[in-house]
């Protein structure tokens, strides 16, 4: 195809010009749009001196088999120059069903660790100081009760849960926009996270309670500015649930946190995270009225896709990886979550996770694009792409608000049909060779046997003996006493949060914990479009 | 003018990654085919008892857990006690080559791991329907 032909596309679609000069950006308010690092809208940066003040925190989500063997993989990332935690669940964990339960045959530990009850969290965190090391927690239907698990461990360590500081994912909205790990319907899950906002935004003052998401919306096939847009009205969603709720704005939106995928398309990633700190900034104060900069600064974690990488040719994810946690940190993340080689295949094995990580220190350490904040800051192109998501972006974002919010446009359908229309219009360019997939659809050659990470029926074994063992020996009274008290907490209006803690303090199990509010709240089933 | 195959195409076990099998459902659906889609988390009982009612050649499972070596061969054997061996089992997924070839010595069709074409998918389900009715 002549060049004159070819329409060149960021990877989500949107038209890129032949050259970009000083026009792309004329008229605009550079004191308005693009202040220093550190002022508001926080385009270049939430800091002034950014990563010369401080590092991202390398955060490899992790998790398999068994807690005793997550633990010492854990123990391992941290010698290893780690500097935070992030724990994997397996399914059953996932959708509130315990290890012995039916529904959990084949899945127990293959996609994450398998915790049931408080026991498991403890072998979890043994020797590890949660005072020190912080914490995130990809959990979400059941987020409330692996947090009040996470906070009697802190309790049991002797830590002050006032200095506690970590992040649990909580995002319920992302999973019936895309993830689709769901448990009750909308309505009784959106009380639960208010409930974990509220509890946090008393007793744990330096802690996460949520990390709104747009990675999973972008591995479900988004584009990039659908990511951005359904997870910052997600955001809005759920301030404004907690200000129903009573709360003020400051006491609680300096702890949301967000949490974006790092896809290939090197400049429109880049593009994204300025654009989203720029809307959630100036949502914050315009639409909130919120008064403190904390409130106004968006800080977010990144992965690296894992739909980009590939099954063919294995090693030239490394490649991509870098190159996306590049994207990430020209972007101005907070902390940094890079895929492992062997990840179309399987859950990461020790070798390849340590070259991920290692791929985080060559960048931290070697590539100087730490030395200053925003580097790329002021070039034509990316700022004239960070204008125009942003602009895309606000429109979707103005729809939904039409649509009477995010729970409303999630009950429509709205987000999950646009998705599965851009997701299957990729694989379409895929598939005509439009769009080039090295290794799948151009450069091909034999495969490359590499070393994987099996886990077998013994984890499912080990813990379900666990959980028997359990279920003998601690006060089965107790336990049914403290179920009892959460379920009249969930048909009222109190904060559930103090009975869940009660109930995991008696070693009542997840399971235990999730069908008593299934009784109450009732379970959620899609309608699925395709 | 032949009838257009059809298809169940299904989601088992508790993963709700369903970003593969709703390609998978709209390409089949542009190629002419009949496509059902299941939904998420479906039984194996759930699955072969919806390909029972809706009549299809082909039942497409997608599955990206792991949890295959336990869901796919009770889908097989529920196949055969209910008379409907003739019924072609294709897997979709992240399924290890080992484990790809144990699951079609036990009756799957064909297993189409990451990076497979679309392309692939419909003309092996065109040659293996069409082979099926005139053989």
């Amino acid at each position: 195809m002549k060049a004159a032909e070819r329409q060149f596309t960021t990877i989500s679609g949107v038209p890129i010009e032949p050259l970009y000069g000083p026009e792309a950006i004329a008229g605009i308010d550079l004191a308005r749009e693009l202040p220093p690092p550190g002022e508001f809208p926080y385009t270049r940066g939430i800091h002034r001196d950014m990563y010369r003040g401080k590092l991202w925190t390398m955060r490899q989500f992790s998790g398999f088999a068994t807690p005793e063997e997550t633990n010492r993989r854990y123990l391992y990332l941290l010698a290893q120059g780690q500097t935070g935690l992030s724990v994997a669940f397996d399914l059953p964990t996932l959708m509130g069903y315990d290890a012995d339960h039916p529904l959990s045959e084949g899945e127990v530990g293959k996609c994450g660790a398998a915790i049931s009850s408080l026991e498991d969290m403890e072998i979890l965190f043994r020797g590890i100081p949660l005072g020190d090391v912080t914490v995130s927690m990809t959990i979400n239907s059941p987020a409330a009760v692996l947090w009040a698990m996470y906070l009697v461990v802190a309790e049991q360590q002797g830590v002050d849960w006032q200095r506690l500081s970590g992040t649990l994912q909580n995002d319920i909205l992302k999973e019936y926009i895309a993830q689709k790990e769901y448990i009750f319907p909308p309505r009784p899950s959106m009380r639960l996270v208010t409930d974990t906002i509220e509890f946090g935004a008393r007793h744990t003052p330096r802690f996460n309670p949520i990390s709104i998401s747009g990675y999973h919306i972008r591995e479900a096939g988004s584009t990039a500015v659908q990511e951005l847009a359904f997870t910052l009205r997600d955001g809005m969603e759920y301030v404004d649930w907690a200000l129903e709720r009573g709360l003020a704005i400051d006491d609680f939106a300096p702890r949301l946190s967000f949490f974006f995928n790092a896809h290939s398309d090197f400049f429109e990633e880049i593009a994204k995270y300025r654009a989203a700190r720029k809307i959630w900034a100036r949502a914050m104060r315009d639409r909130y009225g919120a008064h403190s900069e904390r409130s106004m600064k968006l800080r977010f974690h990144a992965q690296t896709a894992g739909c980009s990488l590939t099954w063919q040719q294995p090693y030239n994810n490394v490649v991509r990886t870098a190159l996306q946690a590049m994207a990430a940190v020209l972007g101005g993340a907070q902390s940094l979550h890079t895929n492992s080689l062997d990840e179309a295949y399987a859950l990461p094995g020790e070798h390849a996770v340590t070259l991920a990580l290692r791929t985080q220190q060559v960048l931290a350490c070697e590539s100087g694009v730490t030395h200053t904040p925003d580097p790329l800051g002021g070039s034509y192109f990316l700022e004239k792409l960070t204008l125009d998501t942003e602009a895309a972006a606000n429109d979707y974002i103005h729809r939904i608000d039409r649509m009477g919010g995010m729970v409303a446009a999630v009950e429509a359908g709205f987000p999950q049909t646009e998705i599965a229309a851009a997701s299957y219009r990729y694989q379409c360019e895929v598939e005509s060779g439009e769009r080039t997939i090295v290794g799948v659809n151009r450069f091909q050659s034999d495969g490359q046997p590499i070393e994987l990470l099996q886990i077998d029926e013994t984890s499912a074994r080990h813990q379900r003996q666990k959980l028997a063992a359990l279920r003998a020996r601690r006060d089965n009274g107790q336990v049914r006493k403290t179920l009892d008290a959460l379920a009249r907490a969930a048909e009222g209006t109190e904060n559930t949060m103090p009975r869940l803690l009660d109930a995991v303090r008696a070693y009542a199990t997840l399971g235990e914990i999730c069908d008593s509010l299934r009784a109450v709240f009732g379970t959620y089933q899609e309608t699925a479009h395709v | 003018m032949p009838h257009p195959i059809r298809v169940l195409v299904a989601k088992p076990g508790l993963d709700g990654h369903d970003r593969g099998a709703k390609v998978i459902a709209r390409a089949l659906r542009d190629a002419g085919m009949e496509v059902i889609y299941t939904g998420l988390r479906q039984s194996p009982e759930m699955i072969v008892n919806a390909a029972l009612q809706e009549d299809v050649q082909v039942i497409g499972l997608s599955i990206l857990s792991g949890a295959h070596n336990a869901i796919v061969p009770r889908v097989l054997e529920l196949l055969r006690e209910k008379d409907m061996a003739d019924v072609r089992v294709i897997v979709g997924g992240i399924v290890p080559d080992q484990d790809a070839e144990a699951l079609k010595r036990q009756g799957v069709a064909a297993v189409f791991q990451p990076g497979a074409s679309l392309d692939a998918v419909v003309s092996f389900i065109r040659q293996s329907v069409g082979e099926q009715s005139t053989g």
